[in-house]
């Protein structure tokens, strides 16, 4: 029934698996596909956070909550653990300070989920190693002149970032070509990383 | 001036209770009505004016004959939608346009002038919800504000907050800066400063401080534009002369429209009116009603909140409603909040705005 993105629909799922009527916080939602499934098919009680005034827009407009925000600076005004669940959907990359706002996220929420644009991957890789180039590929469809990812990241980096944070990793999803792949190699051969994270 | 408005009026039973500790007898509330009430009384909208508004948001001024301040928002089809919303809109206590102000006629059967009480924002709003109380409307689908009727809706979510189940607000804050206050003191020296103002005792004479309030409304309606609209709109541009005249008649187009519309005002609205009103937006302050923080004044609230700001509005800036924004997110409200581009400043809010629309239209659905 869901028409999510493949990798909002593996976030989606695990949430209506964990939590009946979870309150959600959503940060960089988008047009807020994510917060409209999870409202009309979990129960959630969600919020969004996005920094584009047409996306906010569009949001409100269909009767979403969301907030006019920057993932950077703006999580400071929820109290602790005000959420069940925080979600950081390729946004990580694009923000100033990544591991700071992954504190926010688990100070907020007791449970994250964070997914980004895996850096490593073989085609980023290969572009790099024999283009020379900055990759632009189905992950990373931009320019480097043009993007937003200021930060980019690799599986490995994130799980090192993770881990000094002292949090867990609960789950992985690795997908390649929109499809889910295992999470052997997945520094290698993962277009996009979503990791299920609690402190 | 009160007795000739074409508008409903409801007296309230009972003598309203005031902020200063003082007592409103005899308080009638003149208001507009417009789409039919549902029979469950549930899909009711508060519309709260601002500063210089009435009721007559969607009908024409009885005095001016101008078209509603916001009939391109409040109508059939509209985003508030009187085919579907019964919109009601009142006149605040201490205005001039049929609810009880200084120039009403006091229990001695004398105009009040200065004798009436000083109000404040949530006595305006005691007033309305007097009126809902009367008109047996218990829980609001949304009370909608902009400006000083952002203040009011504000004040009846932290203060009454069963009474709404969705908090629309624009343009507006949740406290008066000292910027704002000094602008609406320049406003109020330029009334009492006028011969005719007369320590406020000026009706039924022969004249009215009508150049002071035409000089406060000059000064405010400057911080309603921006330098962005206003050069856009007037540039250096001349006014119906070739050349300057080097004397002080109004040589800039700039300086003709602040003139009329000065003069303009000064036909429908009541000098004292506007002290009283500018004071009770100066002492508003949410937060210092709550205890000094702003998040405890929505900690009752079950309500959906939606607050829109422009980014070239410099009365009430976007970190205004950002601040709101963030008491709410503190309570963990339903909170949605958009900055939109427009390049008209304050009044913004007023006019055409296809996001501003759909916005409205999508938090009022």
């Amino acid at each position: 029934m869901s028409t999510l993105r493949f990798d909002l629909a593996a976030i989606a799922d695990q949430i209506g698996l964990e939590k009946k009527d979870a309150r959600v916080l959503d940060v960089g939602c988008g047009d807020g596909a994510l917060m409209a499934a999870l409202e009309a098919e979990h129960g959630a009680d969600v919020r969004g956070v996005e920094l584009d005034p047409v996306k906010v827009e569009r949001c409100v407009s269909r009767g979403l909550s969301v907030v006019q925000g920057d993932a950077n600076t703006d999580l400071a005004n929820y109290p602790d653990k005000a959420f069940d669940f925080a979600v950081l959907s390729r946004t990580l990359q694009t923000t100033n300070r990544p591991d700071q706002v992954l504190e926010e996220l688990l100070r907020v929420a007791g449970v994250a989920f964070v997914s980004f644009p895996n850096f490593a991957h073989w085609g980023t890789r290969a572009a790099l190693m024999f283009g020379g180039k900055m990759p632009v590929t189905n992950a990373l469809p931009v320019s480097w002149y043009e993007t937003e990812n200021i930060h980019h990241v690799t599986v490995e980096d994130f799980r090192a970032l993770v881990s000094q944070k002292g949090a867990k990793i609960a789950r992985e999803w690795n997908f390649a070509n929109e499809r889910a792949i295992g999470s052997l190699g997945a520094n290698w051969r993962a277009e996009i990383a979503v990791f299920q994270l609690s402190c | 001036m009160t007795n000739t408005l074409a508008s409903k009026v409801h007296a309230l039973n009972d003598a309203l209770p005031l902020d200063s500790g003082q007592v409103l007898e005899h308080c009638e509330i003149a208001y507009e009505t417009y789409g039919e009430l549902n029979p469950e009384k549930s899909n009711a909208i508060l519309l709260c004016h601002a500063l210089t508004g009435d009721q007559y948001v969607a009908s024409n001024h009885p005095i001016t004959g101008k078209p509603g301040w916001w009939e391109r928002m409040v109508g059939p089809g509209n985003p508030i939608d009187t085919d579907r919303f019964h919109v009601i809109c009142a006149n605040v206590i201490g205005s001039c346009m049929g609810s009880t102000g200084p120039a009403s006629i006091a229990p001695d059967g004398k105009p009040y002038g200065m004798r009436f009480p000083v109000i404040t924002i949530r006595d305006m709003v005691r007033g309305l919800v007097g009126l809902l109380d009367g008109l047996g409307i218990e829980k609001l689908h949304a009370v909608v504000g902009g400006s000083m009727g952002g203040m009011q809706t504000l004040s009846l979510a932290a203060n009454w907050p069963e009474r709404a189940q969705r908090i629309l607000v624009l343009a507006s804050t949740a406290r008066h800066s000292a910027q704002n206050i000094a602008f609406h003191e320049l406003g109020r020296q330029a009334i009492m400063a006028d011969p005719n103002w007369a320590d406020g005792a000026y009706y039924g004479g022969d004249a009215k401080p009508d150049n002071g309030l035409a000089v406060a409304r000059m000064a405010a309606h400057i911080t309603y534009l921006s330098e962005e609209g206003l050069t856009e709109k007037f540039g250096r541009r001349l006014q119906d002369r070739d050349a300057k005249s080097f004397g002080f008649e109004a040589d800039f187009q700039v300086e003709s429209y602040l003139r009329y519309q000065g003069s303009g005002f000064t036909q429908r609205f009541d000098a004292n009116s506007y002290l009283y009103i500018t004071r009770a937006m100066d002492y508003f302050d949410l937060a210092e009603e709550h205890g000094g923080k702003l998040a405890d004044a929505f900690a009752e609230t079950s309500a959906r909140f939606c607050l829109i700001s422009f980014d070239t509005d410099w009365l009430y800036p976007t970190a205004e409603s950002r601040h709101v924004v963030h008491a709410l997110n503190a309570t963990s409200a339903k909170v949605s909040f958009v900055e939109l581009n427009a390049t008209a400043g304050h009044d913004s809010f007023l006019l055409p705005h296809d996001q501003l629309d759909r916005v409205v239209r999508g938090f009022i659905e």
